[in-house]
């Protein structure tokens, strides 16, 4: 949760900002504007999300911070009438023109969401699914992988003698971190959670704060959250957004500690949102 | 006050009166049906109905064997045909076109061909196989079933594909999944219970469909399983022997009356179960 720069030197990330103090940058994010039809629910919002470490994105409802999450991995363009403009440059390269097949762009940014959505499958083929879809591997191997991603989410000890068990019948929290695991086994480089926590009860967010805190080790996580103490607690950056716009971005603790604009004041002190 | 509380609790009364009269009588002809065709069919259910084939005019003995029989090929053809077309169909409207006009009005179409009178549809496969081929077939039969059957599966799969979460399809899509396997092992499978009773539903209404039989199908008093013959089948022997001065006829026809009350109670109780037991959820 330090502020401290860190550097860190990963061959496939883009640009170094080091006089920004962020390390690499993963996902630069450049004027970006996002239009549901007519209504425009982002304006000309500009980003550098750091390589390897939590970012938070925080802001009263309706703000656009789900909005923003959905044009990381394309996904609003299941959806004929929204459309972005600008820039979202990833590892050198504007996924937003990009001609190559969009799967593999989303097999590289993994996102887990409020509601907890396991397929209607067995825990097993929740993860297996995922794998198969990148993957051509044996049985075995992909037991193998299985059992690291329900780990890494620490949910191996849950659920390792009922694999063959639906994942809905899983408590909501286990569904929850059961997509995270999903979500880690085709090794995404970038983890996107929208209020994972928010449908959880108290020890499941823990559980789940503690693997956020955990995944930063291997991969940029980008967290929207409605709690200011969550934020606080697992994010090195937080970014305010109001009404479409981000206010202020900077360390987590600079945000929280000495806000530089009022809004992000009165929403971090209660008195709006 | 208070005579506005009376009159607001009589009208209460009243209204409850009536919704509890109308339910009895609805109540009241479904089970004065049932119980008609168990007092006069099911004496009249006995072995031979099952072993033996209709017997001729006059005849004594006999059975519904080639009935029985012609009427499973008929179903059999009906679904082999319009389950997976109607699956595909549904699935189309519901994953592709659910946001385009064109999806609008094939649905509207769709309801269309789902309240359209059984004898029209009975009409339309005498004139397209019956007429051309140049005789009555149990395959023009199971054409025309299909064709019912069909409208019944659109819209079953279209309801219950529709009521899977999207936020379901978003995290497959998440997860790069390409959008076919999405709708085949993600959606397909979220709503497989209620598109199997969809499918039972439907069999379950074509199962006592007559009219159109009489354009194709026909009858046959034989034992056939020829696709390219006329058919026996147990709606046309029901409504053949019940319309016939003989006695044993009349009692077979209300056998197989009570034979095909109990399948399609069989069929609507498996559907429930289906249904009850699971489902389409995130
Ligand atoms: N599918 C949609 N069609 C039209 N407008 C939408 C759609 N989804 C969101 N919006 C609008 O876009 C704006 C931003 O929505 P978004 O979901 O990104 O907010 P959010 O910050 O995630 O809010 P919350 O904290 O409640 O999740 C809102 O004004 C919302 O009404
Ligand atoms: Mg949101």
């Amino acid at each position: 949760m330090s502020a401290t720069p860190r550097i860190h030197t990963r061959s496939e990330s883009s640009e170094t900002v080091a006089a920004a103090g962020i390390g690499t940058v993963k996902i630069d994010v450049r004027e970006l504007n996002f239009y549901y039809g007519r209504f425009q629910a982002l304006k000309n919002v500009s980003i550098e999300i750091p390589a390897r470490q939590v970012t938070a994105f925080i802001g009263p409802s309706g703000c656009g911070k789900s909005t923003l999450l959905r044009t990381f991995n394309r996904m609003f363009e299941i959806y004929p009438d929204q459309r972005a403009e600008g820039r979202i440059v990833v590892d050198g390269e504007d996924i937003l023109k990009s001609r190559r097949d969009v799967a593999l762009i989303r097999a590289r940014i993994g996102m887990v969401f409020q509601k907890p959505t396991p397929f209607p499958m067995s825990i097993h083929e929740n993860i297996a699914f995922g794998i198969r879809l990148y993957e051509k591997l044996s049985k075995a191997e992909i037991a193998v992988r299985v059992e690291s991603a329900l780990t890494r989410a620490a949910l191996w000890d849950e659920v390792k003698d009922k694999l063959q068990q639906t994942g809905t019948s899983l408590s909501g929290g286990q569904q929850q971190r059961l997509c995270i695991a999903r979500a880690v086994a085709i090794k995404p480089e970038i983890i996107l959670l929208d209020e994972p926590c928010s449908a959880l009860d108290p020890i499941s967010t823990a559980k789940v704060e503690e693997l956020i805190e955990e995944l930063k080790n291997d991969y940029t996580v980008v967290i929207v959250t409605h709690n200011m103490q969550q934020a606080a607690r697992v994010s090195d950056r937080t970014a305010f957004m109001y009404m479409g716009e981000l206010v202020e971005y900077g360390p987590t603790e600079g945000i929280f500690t000495k806000p530089a604009r009022k809004q992000t004041e009165d929403y971090i002190t209660g008195r709006f949102g | 006050m208070i005579s506005r509380y009376r009159r607001r609790r009589l009208l209460n009364a009243f209204n409850l009166t009536m919704a509890v009269l109308a339910t009895v009588f609805g109540v009241f002809w479904l089970v004065w049906i049932l119980w008609t065709t168990i007092r006069f069919g099911a004496g009249a259910v006995n072995l031979a109905l099952f072993t033996r084939d209709t017997p001729a005019p006059g005849a004594s003995g006999g059975g519904l064997r080639n009935a029985f029989v012609g009427s499973l090929i008929l179903l059999g053809m009906a679904v082999a045909i319009g389950a997976p077309v109607g699956v595909l169909a549904g699935t189309w409207l519901a994953e592709f076109a659910a946001r385009r006009r064109l999806g609008a009005v094939v649905r509207f179409l769709n309801d269309i061909l789902l309240s359209a009178p059984s004898i029209v549809i009975g009409l339309f496969a005498y004139a397209i196989i019956v007429d051309p081929s140049g005789r009555f077939s149990a395959y023009s039969g199971g054409v025309a079933l299909a064709l019912i059957l069909i409208p019944v599966v659109v819209r079953t799969t279209d309801e219950m594909l529709r009521l899977v979460p999207g936020s379901l399809r978003e995290a497959a899509i998440a997860l790069g999944t390409p959008y076919w396997k999405l709708v085949t092992r993600i959606t397909w499978k979220a709503a497989a219970s209620g598109i199997l009773t969809g499918i039972l539903l439907g069999i379950a209404r074509i199962s006592g469909e007559t009219a159109p039989l009489l354009f194709t199908a026909l009858n046959n008093q034989f034992w056939s399983t020829d696709l390219g013959h006329p058919i026996a089948n147990l709606p046309v022997v029901i409504f053949q022997f019940a319309m016939s001065p003989y006695s044993n006829w009349q009692s077979m026809a209300w056998a197989g009356a009570f034979i095909a009350v109990a399948f399609i109670l069989l069929l609507n109780l498996a559907a429930r179960m289906l249904l009850g037991r699971r489902r389409p959820r995130a």
